[in-house]
């Protein structure tokens, strides 16, 4: 169980992982997320699954190395296992025919929007994806993005690769253009607030994928807390999807930076023992 | 079952019993004063998260402990327990030192004595019932002590005899969860020759065992070994899965489980919906009992952060309260603050966990309920305002109920706020089963003789139905249904 079977690098700081477990292979809509720990001191984490394949009973995950947990993870080699791995959790996306969906990944987001954007594209939609990075290295899946969608425009801030530009800028000119009827954004929480306000300048429904800090996954310790609404939801059970409109995203990037001083202190320890 | 009195009463008329009591006259019982349990010091056990408060009673302190009791004609005390313990029995072998035998009696009708004897609340359980207390207005006999003493001598004397076990009938159930009601189930239902799989979502058996009661209370070590001794008798463990997401009811029905029992438990923290409490620092005690607990969170090797704080306030007045503030204790505050908003006589903690608090220098602020938390510029929690208040006419609980006083806001400076205001049911499982009834609290409806649900072939029990209790009415509930499912699939057979 949990054998990691493939290990690609899109990046220095980005690879994808085919890992085996059939049960969830099989079980997992587009939407859901696993938590994992890596040895017996891990942490609990939690990753989108990318992909799968029931067929061969593997799912596929895509991370970026951020500090301690991600760099165990990545640190494992092709035969080795996931000490623990749960799943799948979150609500799936609700996926329908709604006409024209613009999808929005920045960063590490576009392998959790990859299974969303492939979903509405089978569901019969229009999709029109922008994705978009700080620089082309660590711009990912764009083939694979590109198969399931009408279009592709592809962004980085420093220009060195596709448009230059904040995603914002690619999102609000197709807005202009087309008549878009529903909006997924993925990405760094910034990403998704900015995202957020200028699809509420234009009243499209829009939905953002919440990547809180969660610890057991199944709502049972409160840590994934966000206030959408102005009510306190988990995003481990009511998420990781909400109405982006009304996401409070000041208090959730509030909240991602509860534990850095923690983290930092994990990570240079784990650097100066590796 | 033991309540009956024929049996009770045959079991009494043994002649190593009579003999014990003729031994000692009862005046003379009554008056050896109740055994203290030997505890670690305070200011030392404040520094270690992971040495266990009560140190255990010495073969001598039991067996004079065990003296007390009077081996009834009426045992009352056994009404009082959830499980129904032989109770005389069982102290009388401590009495007579035959220690192995006495905890026999104990697994008789209870798979976690060491754990029970270590978290029941038995000053209103087997204690509360007991003939010292009901009518000579003594001190209980310390059926607790004794029963940890029993317990941990048999886990420490080598010989761990696992129960005999029916021929293997080959009939698959599973049941939804690991915390005490799923294992008191599995031993019953191993023991009558099933093929029990028990399925939990986290990474370690055991449920609020494990994840919620801290160390220094009930010792891993402690419920491993039971775990041990279930895996002994042939129950299987399934971490990592989740019923109801990683396979669902009916994939586990095609694998040819033929029952169910939900033991999911109360897992949902509760939060007071004030303004504030979602600034960091602000935590519910399941978030900070299991980073410490379930993660080992309070030790450096280990990779999951805890917050740590110098004056930290713990909302609420039961034992997962009590448990929050004694850990923040360990982990270094400089004020540990239980904010109440009922009186101490109205906490539902167990009375010795408020008095070791107490012993260690956790503060009371009972008769105060928060209003609104306040924060520095990075969103840290860093002040709180609260009400005090009065005690009104008595509410649907029976306690009388807390009123604020109008105009007695006042303020705490806090850098670390634990929310322990209660849980609710865990909405998993009925969320993925529309023909599951429940309660408008979100708890399964159960036929209480028999805990079967409104589907047939599941049961339930424990906290998922109760809402919040204890470890042994969670036992409870396994044993009945192991006893009402076996006799369902026979039927239907
Ligand atoms: C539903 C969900 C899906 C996610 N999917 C992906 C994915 O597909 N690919 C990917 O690369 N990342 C994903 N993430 C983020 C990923 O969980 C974090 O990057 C990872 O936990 C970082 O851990 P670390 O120890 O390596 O870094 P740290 O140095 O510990 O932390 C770096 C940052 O990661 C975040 N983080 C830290 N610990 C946790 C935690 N326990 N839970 C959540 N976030 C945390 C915080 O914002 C923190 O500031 C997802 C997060 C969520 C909530
Ligand atoms: C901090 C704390 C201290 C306490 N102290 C005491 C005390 O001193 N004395 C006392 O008598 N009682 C005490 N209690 C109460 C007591 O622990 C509970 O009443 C008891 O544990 C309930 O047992 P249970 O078997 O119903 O469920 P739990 O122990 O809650 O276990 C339920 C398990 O089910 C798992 N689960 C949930 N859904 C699924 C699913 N779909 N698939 C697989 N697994 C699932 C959960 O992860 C969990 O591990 C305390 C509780 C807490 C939180
Ligand atoms: S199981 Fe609990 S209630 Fe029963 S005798 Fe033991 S301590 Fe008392
Ligand atoms: S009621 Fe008290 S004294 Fe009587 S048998 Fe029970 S424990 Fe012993
Ligand atoms: S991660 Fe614990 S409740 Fe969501």
């Amino acid at each position: 169980m949990n054998k990691i079977l493939e290990k690609e690098y899109f990046s220095d700081k980005v690879v994808k992982l085919v890992v085996e477990n059939p049960l969830i292979a099989k079980s997992r809509k587009p939407g859901n997320f696993v938590m994992l720990r890596i040895g017996e001191d891990g942490e609990r984490f939690p990753l989108t699954i990318a992909g799968s394949d029931p067929v061969n009973g593997t799912i596929t995950l895509v991370v970026q190395i951020m500090g301690v947990s991600s760099s165990k993870l990545v640190a494992l080699e092709v035969g080795e296992s996931i000490t623990d791995l749960v799943g799948p959790l979150g609500k799936p996306t609700h996926i329908e025919k709604i006409g024209t969906i613009l999808a929005a990944g920045g960063g590490v987001g576009v392998a959790p929007l990859l299974p969303i954007v492939e979903a509405f594209k089978k569901a019969g939609n229009r999709v029109v994806t922008v994705i978009a990075a700080r620089n082309k290295d660590l711009i990912i899946l764009e083939d694979e993005i590109r198969k399931w969608s009408d279009e592709l425009i592809v962004m980085t801030d420093d220009g060195s690769y596709g448009r230059q530009g904040l995603i914002t800028v690619g999102l609000e000119e197709i807005i202009q253009r087309e008549k878009i009827d529903e909006c997924i954004v993925i990405g760094p929480a910034i990403m998704m607030k900015f995202a957020s306000i200028l699809t509420k300048k234009y009243n499209i429904p829009t939905q953002a994928s919440l990547n809180s800090i969660m610890v057991d996954g199944t709502g049972m310790c409160g840590a994934c807390r966000v206030t959408v609404g102005g009510k306190t939801r988990f995003t481990c059970v009511d998420g990781p999807e909400f109405d982006a409109h009304q996401v409070d995203f000041d208090e959730m990037l509030m909240r991602l930076g509860g534990y850095t001083q923690e983290e930092k202190k994990a990570t240079e320890i784990y650097s100066q023992n590796l | 079952m033991s309540l009956n009195p024929e049996y009770l009463k045959e079991e009494r008329s043994q002649e190593w019993r009579a003999e014990l009591r003729s031994k000692t006259k009862n005046k003379d019982r009554t008056l050896i004063p109740r055994v203290k349990m030997p505890e670690l010091a305070p200011e030392i056990r404040v520094k270690y998260q992971d040495r266990e408060v009560n140190m255990g009673l010495e073969p001598g302190q039991a067996q004079k402990e065990a003296t007390r009791c009077m081996d009834c004609a009426n045992p009352t005390c056994i009404e009082g327990c959830p499980v129904n313990i032989n109770i005389p029995k069982f102290i009388k072998y401590i009495e007579s030192g035959e220690i192995l035998k006495a905890a026999a009696t104990l697994k008789e009708t209870n798979a976690l004595p060491a754990v029970c004897g270590r978290v029941c609340p038995q000053e209103k359980q087997c204690e509360a019932k007991c003939f010292y207390v009901d009518k000579l207005d003594k001190q209980a006999v310390a059926i607790g002590h004794l029963e940890r003493f029993a317990a941990d001598f048999e886990r420490n004397s080598g010989v761990s005899n696992v129960p005999e076990t029916a021929a293997p009938n080959g009939i698959k159930v599973a049941t939804v969860g690991s915390g005490p009601a799923s294992l008191s189930f599995a031993g019953d239902m191993v023991k009558y020759g099933y093929d029990v799989t028990v399925f939990e979502a986290l990474h370690e058996i055991g449920g609020v065992l494990k994840y919620g009661i801290p160390e220094f209370r009930l010792p891993n070590s402690v419920v491993d070994f039971e775990l041990e001794n279930l895996r002994k008798m042939g129950v299987k463990f399934e971490t990592n899965f989740i019923v109801g997401r990683t396979a669902s009811f009916d994939d586990l029905k095609e694998e040819g489980y033929k029952g169910f029992f939900v033991a999911s438990g109360a897992g949902l923290p509760r939060f007071m919906e004030i303004p504030g409490e979602n600034y960091n620092g602000i935590l519910s005690s399941n978030e900070y009992l299991t980073r410490v607990n379930l993660m080992g969170a309070s030790t450096s090797n280990t990779d999951t952060p805890v917050l740590r704080g110098k004056n930290v306030a713990v909302i609420g007045g039961g034992n997962t309260a009590m448990d929050s503030v004694r850990t923040a204790l360990r982990l270094g505050a400089e004020r540990a603050i239980i904010v109440y908003r009922r009186s101490e006589a109205e906490m539902p903690a167990r009375i010795e966990e408020v008095h070791h608090a107490k012993e260690e220098g956790v503060e009371f602020m009972t008769l105060c309920n928060p209003l609104e938390y306040f924060a520095n510029e990075k969103g840290r929690v860093n002040r709180m305002s609260l009400n005090r208040m009065g005690l009104g006419e008595p509410d649907a609980s029976g306690r009388r109920r807390p009123m604020p006083i109008d105009g007695s806001e006042f303020e705490l400076e806090v850098d670390l706020v634990v929310v322990a205001v209660g849980v609710s049911p865990n909405p998993l499982v009925p969320s993925c089963l529309p023909d599951l009834k429940v309660t408008k609290w979100g708890t399964i409806v159960v036929d209480e003789d028999k805990m079967q649900s409104s589907i047939p072939d599941m049961f339930a029990g424990g906290d998922i139905v109760r809402g919040g209790a204890t470890v042994i009415l969670a036992m409870g509930d396994g044993r009945k249904a192991a006893e009402n499912m076996d006799k369902y699939l026979h039927n239907i057979d």
